[in-house]
């Protein structure tokens, strides 16, 4: 079962990314606020009307 | 708005155009994997309908149907959700249109090589990630270009706070590379034939480590992401409690990669392993049942809504069988059931509690809740979405329960011994089909309603894009910069965790390359057992034929260790009999019997005939006839270069055995046709697929391990 020696760390690894991840979004204050985000999804973008001759952002 | 606040804003417009494609996509794919999967449900009902065609039978029809459901089905709605769940909560748009192109086609164009290369029988064995290596390389370079266009949407984001939903789509892309990826290394022997790197029971462990992340993180974790979006949009009501939203995402991330070994319960894995995927399974329970909860209890006090409205119709449904799946998989991960459960009907009708109640339901409220909003338009009819909900819902029922039926009763068939003789009530694996036959009546019928459902919405949904008189012309927005009030280099400094995270991805797939080169190559260096001895030229070419007529769809290579599997089939399966086989072909289901020991329990013409005809050697035998396995000629051509490969993979063929294979491998092939020219068959049968399958299906089990002990194996 020499796989295990590739299998562990690989899924070790993958924990750790995610760990990184976790860090990250906690130190960075993510996690701070944890009541207006599921508000704030709610809200509709609004839309407005577009001006001419102006340039906004990439378009296909 | 005064002015000065508008110069902090930054105007953009959302692709919603690609959002519309990968609509079309999962309508189309959808449609085509449930009529394949109906077409099988059938095959097994009523063998005939495998029509004597060797591109239609059950063996290459399973794969096509599975990979069509989870890769092309919910893999198209899942970028459709993506796509347009993303760049609204991060108020930005895709990062690159042309990208967003190029996934689309790409993700199109491999769905259509599966839908050619699987049914011709070009097939790696191994299951759902049957495609062969070019296509394998395809699915990673578009993944590639799917992660750089999310992450560069993320990175461009103008809300600071990643919403949940986004989490989940994170460790979707990541993990599923990694998987992809680890499992799929193999070594081509021709543009469309390769071999696995990893042999056995650890072709086993990495096959079903990645087979149950496929199920964790294909078909759950994206869509418990589009669920943390399209529950709460729909329902106009935030998430019930986004700190347990949060926790479910981060317990569900660590628990689920341990969980595979629970798919190879009492075979010859070591048993340390088995108990590991056990544990993390039964663990499991707790994260799928705190998310389930959470998204349930988002609709209080909006179920009343629920009667009338069809996207809370449907998405209140897919939550719920979300937790009976979820549910039901850590029970069948104990180990007393799985001894029951395991190689049954029950695991399929439990993928299907997943597949058809949470996944499609899911995608089908979101569907109703997302063509109207791109289209500009209004759901056609409301009663037929209603008729859609409860033809689905009772097909899924018939599904679900004709194969607990189904499955409960083979397993108790199969380990039901006499108490007083000690010996099998039911010694004919044959009567143990013919018990469940209706129960496979009745599931086809199930899913002939489910797929039924599926037209009637895709009616419904272009009806109600036929009905839409908008110009779809995109839409302006605006909102402000992320950070504008902080220094304008931090918007640089957000996406170093971004830049991060490929950075590690890259280092691991690195990494995977440099770890398992030594792995195999120490392949080179095992203890020649003298019990174990490597396939001949012919018996790996019967092989390669047993793997491309998908015979590992019904037929396990796995005798447990219960007392009524060594009654019915012999010696436990000892972990170094499959220490050469690339891929492992251990089966996960027996619509037919065990095949680890069937090797000299037939004589050769019984094997000739049972392929020709399987009902002449047992009447009610329901698998399909092979003719063709008599006409087709043996490939010798590339006989030499698999040698090869295998030798590359550790299999001690001597360099005189490769450079000999093809005139011994026609020696034994002409052994076997002399002894079929007894029985009366025509001698011109000796270079045909069918003496390369004899020879194989005869060797199984014929050296049994002996004397071998564990130490030796895992050196």
């Amino acid at each position: 079962m020499n796989v295990l020696y590739f299998a562990i760390p690989i899924a070790l690894l993958l924990g750790v990314v995610f760990l990184g991840f976790f860090i990250w979004a906690t130190r960075s204050g993510q996690y701070d606020d944890l009541d207006t985000p599921s508000y704030k999804i709610l809200l509709d973008d609004k839309e407005i009307e577009p001006e001419k001759g102006k340039n906004y952002e990439s378009r296909s | 708005m005064n002015q000065e606040a508008n110069q902090n804003l930054e105007s953009f417009s959302y692709d919603d155009k690609i959002v519309r494609w990968f609509t079309y996509a999962t309508l189309l794919w959808g449609a085509v994997a449930m009529l394949l999967g109906v077409t099988i449900a059938f095959q097994l009902a009523y063998w005939k309908l495998n029509m004597g065609l060797e591109w239609l039978t059950f063996g290459r029809l399973r794969p096509l149907h599975t990979n069509a459901a989870i890769f092309a089905f919910v893999g198209n709605g899942m970028f459709a959700g993506v796509y347009y769940s993303l760049q609204r909560l991060c108020k930005a748009r895709l990062f690159n249109d042309l990208l967003s192109k190029l996934h689309f086609w790409g993700w199109q164009l491999i769905i259509v090589s599966a839908a050619i290369s699987l049914p011709l029988g070009m097939t790696t064995g191994k299951e759902y990630a049957e495609l062969e290596w070019p296509i394998d390389i395809a699915i990673t370079v578009v993944w590639v270009i799917f992660a750089v266009n999310f992450f560069g949407t993320l990175i461009r984001r103008r809300e600071r706070h990643i919403y949940v939903a986004i989490w989940f789509y994170i460790a979707t892309i990541v993990t599923v590379a990694v998987l992809h990826i680890v499992n799929s290394i193999s070594i081509p022997v021709s543009l469309m034939k390769s071999y696995s790197i990893y042999a056995g029971a650890q072709d086993a462990l990495i096959q079903w480590w990645y087979g149950h992340n496929a199920v964790a993180f294909f078909l759950t974790t994206p869509i418990l992401g589009l669920m943390y979006y399209f529950v709460p949009k729909a329902a106009n009501r935030p998430v019930y409690s986004y700190r347990l939203s949060i926790v479910h995402f981060w317990s569900l991330v660590f628990i689920y990669i341990w969980a595979g070994p629970h798919h190879l319960l009492y075979t010859a894995l070591p048993e340390w392993l088995q108990t590991v995927g056990m544990v993390f399974s039964v663990a499991l329970w707790a994260p799928s049942w705190g998310g389930m909860i959470n998204g349930l209890l988002t609709l209080r006090g909006k179920w009343s809504e629920v009667r009338t409205n069809p996207v809370l119709k449907f998405l209140a449904t897919a939550v719920t069988f979300y937790g009976m799946s979820t549910f039901e998989g850590p029970l069948l991960s104990v180990k007393s059931v799985n001894s029951v459960a395991h190689f049954t009907d029950w695991v399929i009708g439990h993928v299907h509690a997943g597949t058809i109640g949470w996944n499609y339901m899911l995608t089908a409220g979101m569907l109703y809740y997302l063509v109207p909003k791109l289209w500009k338009t209004k759901i056609y009819s409301i009663a037929l979405a209603n008729f859609q909900f409860w033809t689905a819902t009772i097909g899924l029922f018939f599904y679900i329960v004709s194969m607990w039926i189904a499955g409960v009763t083979q397993g108790m068939m199969w380990r039901a011994i006499d108490g007083e003789t000690g010996t099998l009530v039911y010694p004919n694996f044959i009567e143990t089909v013919t018990q469940i036959i209706p129960m496979y009546w009745v599931r086809a019928i199930g899913g002939t309603l489910v797929l039924i459902s599926f037209l009637v919405m895709i009616y419904n949904l272009l009806k109600s894009i036929a009905a839409s008189k908008s110009d779809l012309k995109e839409e302006i927005y605006q909102a402000p910069a992320l950070s504008a009030n902080t220094a304008t280099g931090h918007r640089k400094l957000e996406g170093l965790p971004m830049i991060f995270t490929v950075l590690v991805l890259l280092s691991i797939i690195v990494g995977t390359v440099v770890e398992i080169t030594p792995t195999f190559l120490a392949n080179r260096f095992f203890v020649k057992s003298d019990s174990i001895t490597p396939y001949t030229p012919l018996e790996l070419l019967g092989r390669d034929v047993f793997i491309k007529e998908g015979c590992y769809t019904c037929h396990s290579q796995m005798v447990r260790p219960m007392v009524s599997e060594q009654l019915r089939y012999g010696k436990p399966s000892h972990i170094s009999e499959s220490r050469y086989d690339h891929p492992f072909q251990w089966g996960s289901r027996r619509i037919g019997p065990d095949l680890a020991r069937v090797g000299s329990k037939y004589p050769h013409m019984w094997h000739y005939r049972h392929m020709l005809n399987p009902r002449h050697m047992t009447h009610d035998s329901i698998m399909p006839n092979y003719p063709w396995l008599a006409r087709k000629k043996i490939h010798y051509d590339v006989l030499e270069k698999k040698m090869r490969v295998m030798q590359a993979l550790g299999v001690p063929y001597s360099d005189s055995e490769v450079a000999s294979s093809v005139e011994d491998a026609q020696y034994q092939a002409n052994e076997i046709a002399d002894i079929l020219a007894q029985s009366g068959v025509d001698k011109s049968v000796a270079d045909k697929e069918i003496v390369a399958l004899i020879s194989y299906l005869q060797r199984l089990g014929s050296e049994v391990a002996e004397g071998i002990t564990d130490q030796e194996v895992e050196e």
